[in-house]
């Protein structure tokens, strides 16, 4: 069996507050990541904060969430999140990925890191399908997506709003025999 | 869809604690009904208390657990109580406990049924792939029931128990979905 | 045979010891993001902690430790520097049918296979039959776990039940196996 946790380019990590805190703080101020990755609104909060709200959120281990963070292999550096939800009853993971260093985008990071994403929701949590929501207004995201496998199923029109123009939610989900498949092996 | 947590003698149905509790602080006295179900001491609390510590366990109930009261169809009346607890979600495998307070209801299917609806609601409502139990050497009406429901024999653990100056093995049993829609005639190969 | 020197807690390479919360958690930070070691100790999902993660879980297994009574929890650490390198317990201890679980494993790659988990695993087991006085010991193991199927195997535990396909990890379906070891057998075989 493979370490699930290492990929090719990327590491998914659980990670300090402080060092959590450190790198939130920089990506709030980026809007333009939050508003790709979130539909809350774009907000600013203390590092004390924001490491309050981390260790709080972390009290409980819950068999329903796996919070990772993503590092680079090289360099070590924590660029991104990635958040697994798990409905344990039908099996469907949800995912929510992001990576907030603007210079790791478009270079892979975010690819390797749903493709170890996957092989955790799929072999290990042995999820039957995994699903996300991507903006309309993001389609490398959602490009990306496609390429992992992920297909569209679905769009909630004009459920979010900003810059005075309504836009779309796509719904995309991968089905465990569609992942199977790809991977070539007899899962 | 039919009505799934009907059987052909009981029904499952809520743990209201007011009722349960009275209901089992009967049932507690009576020390063959404990050491039939319990491996270990079990302490002669208050009503009260025992109303309490159900409270809470249902309060605490996350999506591990389901736990149900078993009831009679024809009169409704309270025989005892019926768990699920899933120990491993990526395996889909869950501990099944069930004990008849009443005594004038032992070994006359009424638990059998209760199992095989508890089995219907765990393989078909919580999609799991497995249902595991133990039941103790010295309780073969238990272990003749369980066989009935489809349970298979997969070993015992060698004098768990200590009673009455006696060493006594705990078996385990499990029935696997597979073996479940087997025996219940469904065909449906879904995961 | 009433020995009461040799000690309990000192192997030939390791010793059992409390848990250090200046340098353990960082340690078993590293372990739980190797998720072929967890595959190995843990059924329930593989998942990564932090330090300050692992501290918590420290404390709160502490916690339950004093006020449940029914465990005894030990840090691995080398003799020859006190590095951690695994963790032992005797748990879910019930008393008066003098039984209990058992549960060890060695953290990193590096420090397997050079006889660590056997001598941890007979301390162990010595001091749940010597000192507890428990009348026998179990211990679960998926059944891909060859290593530790084998080493509970060599000091003397009986495979007693199957739980048949009871996990799914990597794509398949595996069994879980249960060992027991009666505090008789281990007398016999430890002529004592």
């Amino acid at each position: 069996m493979r370490n699930l946790f290492r990929g090719e380019l990327v590491r998914l990590t659980s990670e300090e507050p402080d060092a959590f805190a450190k790198v939130e703080v920089r990506w709030q101020r980026d809007t333009e990541f939050h508003r790709l990755a979130d539909s809350d609104p774009a907000e600013m909060s203390s590092e004390k904060k924001i490491k309050e709200w981390f260790e709080k959120r972390n009290e409980e281990v819950k068999p329903e969430r796996y919070p990772f963070f993503i590092r680079t292999l090289d360099g070590d550096k924590l660029i991104g999140f990635l958040g697994l939800w798990m409905d344990l009853i039908h099996a469907e993971a949800w995912v929510g990925i992001g990576i907030g260093e603007r210079d790791h985008w478009g270079k892979g990071y975010g690819t390797d890191a749903m493709k170890l994403c996957l092989q955790f929701a799929f072999t290990e949590l042995n999820a039957h399908r995994v699903s996300l929501g991507v903006h309309e207004y993001n389609p490398r995201a959602a490009r990306s997506y496609e390429k992992a496998g992920f297909r569209l199923e679905g769009r909630t029109r004009g459920d979010v709003m900003r810059e005075g123009k309504r836009t779309d939610s796509l719904w995309m989900g991968i089905l465990r025999d569609e992942w199977a498949q790809m991977q070539g092996s007899g899962l | 869809m039919n009505d799934i947590l009907n059987g052909t003698l009981v029904r499952l149905s809520a743990v209201d604690p007011d009722e349960f509790s009275k209901a089992f602080a009967g049932w507690r006295r009576d020390s063959e009904f404990i050491r039939l179900g319990y491996s270990s001491v079990i302490r002669l609390g208050s009503q009260k208390n025992s109303q309490k510590s159900i409270e809470k366990e249902l309060e605490d109930q996350e999506v591990n657990q389901h736990w149900f009261t078993i009831r009679t169809l024809a009169e409704d009346k309270l025989l005892g109580d019926i768990g699920l607890e899933v120990v491993n979600w990526a395996g889909r495998d869950a501990f099944v406990g069930l004990g008849i307070g009443d005594r004038d209801f032992w070994g006359r299917g009424y638990g059998t049924d209760a199992m095989n609806v508890l089995l219907r609601f765990a393989f078909t409502e919580i999609n799991l792939r497995r249902v595991t139990l133990t039941v103790f050497e010295y309780n073969p009406r238990a272990i003749c029931s369980y066989e009935k429901a489809g349970f298979r024999h997969e070993g015992r653990m060698r004098g768990l128990l200590n009673r009455e100056g006696k060493r006594w093995d705990e078996f385990f049993m499990g029935i696997l979905r597979e073996e479940w829609m087997e025996q219940n005639g469904n065909t449906n190969k879904n995961n | 045979m009433f020995d009461i020197q040799t000690q309990l807690f000192e192997g030939k390479d390791i010793r059992f010891g409390p848990i250090d919360y200046e340098k353990d958690p960082e340690i078993e930070s590293k372990w739980t993001h190797d998720s072929k070691f967890m595959r190995m100790y843990t059924l329930d999902p593989a998942r990564p902690m932090s330090a300050a993660l692992v501290k918590k879980q420290y404390e709160k297994l502490e916690k339950q430790i004093e006020e449940d009574k029914n465990s005894h929890y030990f840090a691995i650490r080398a003799k020859a520097d006190d590095r951690l390198i695994g963790k032992a317990v005797v748990q879910w201890i019930e008393w008066t049918n003098g039984n209990a679980w058992i549960h060890l494993g060695i953290g990193s790659a590096e420090d397997r296979r050079k006889g660590y988990g056997w001598q941890a695993l007979s301390m162990l087991i010595r001091f749940a039959f010597a000192e507890l006085n428990l009348f026998r010991v179990s211990a679960r193991i998926p059944e891909y776990n060859t290593a530790a199927i084998a080493l509970f195997k060599k000091l003397g535990f009986v495979e007693e039940v199957r739980r048949r396909q009871a996990l799914d990890r990597d794509g398949r379906r595996w069994d879980l196996v249960v060992f027991g070891l009666l505090n008789s057998d281990w007398r016999n075989q430890v002529g004592a």
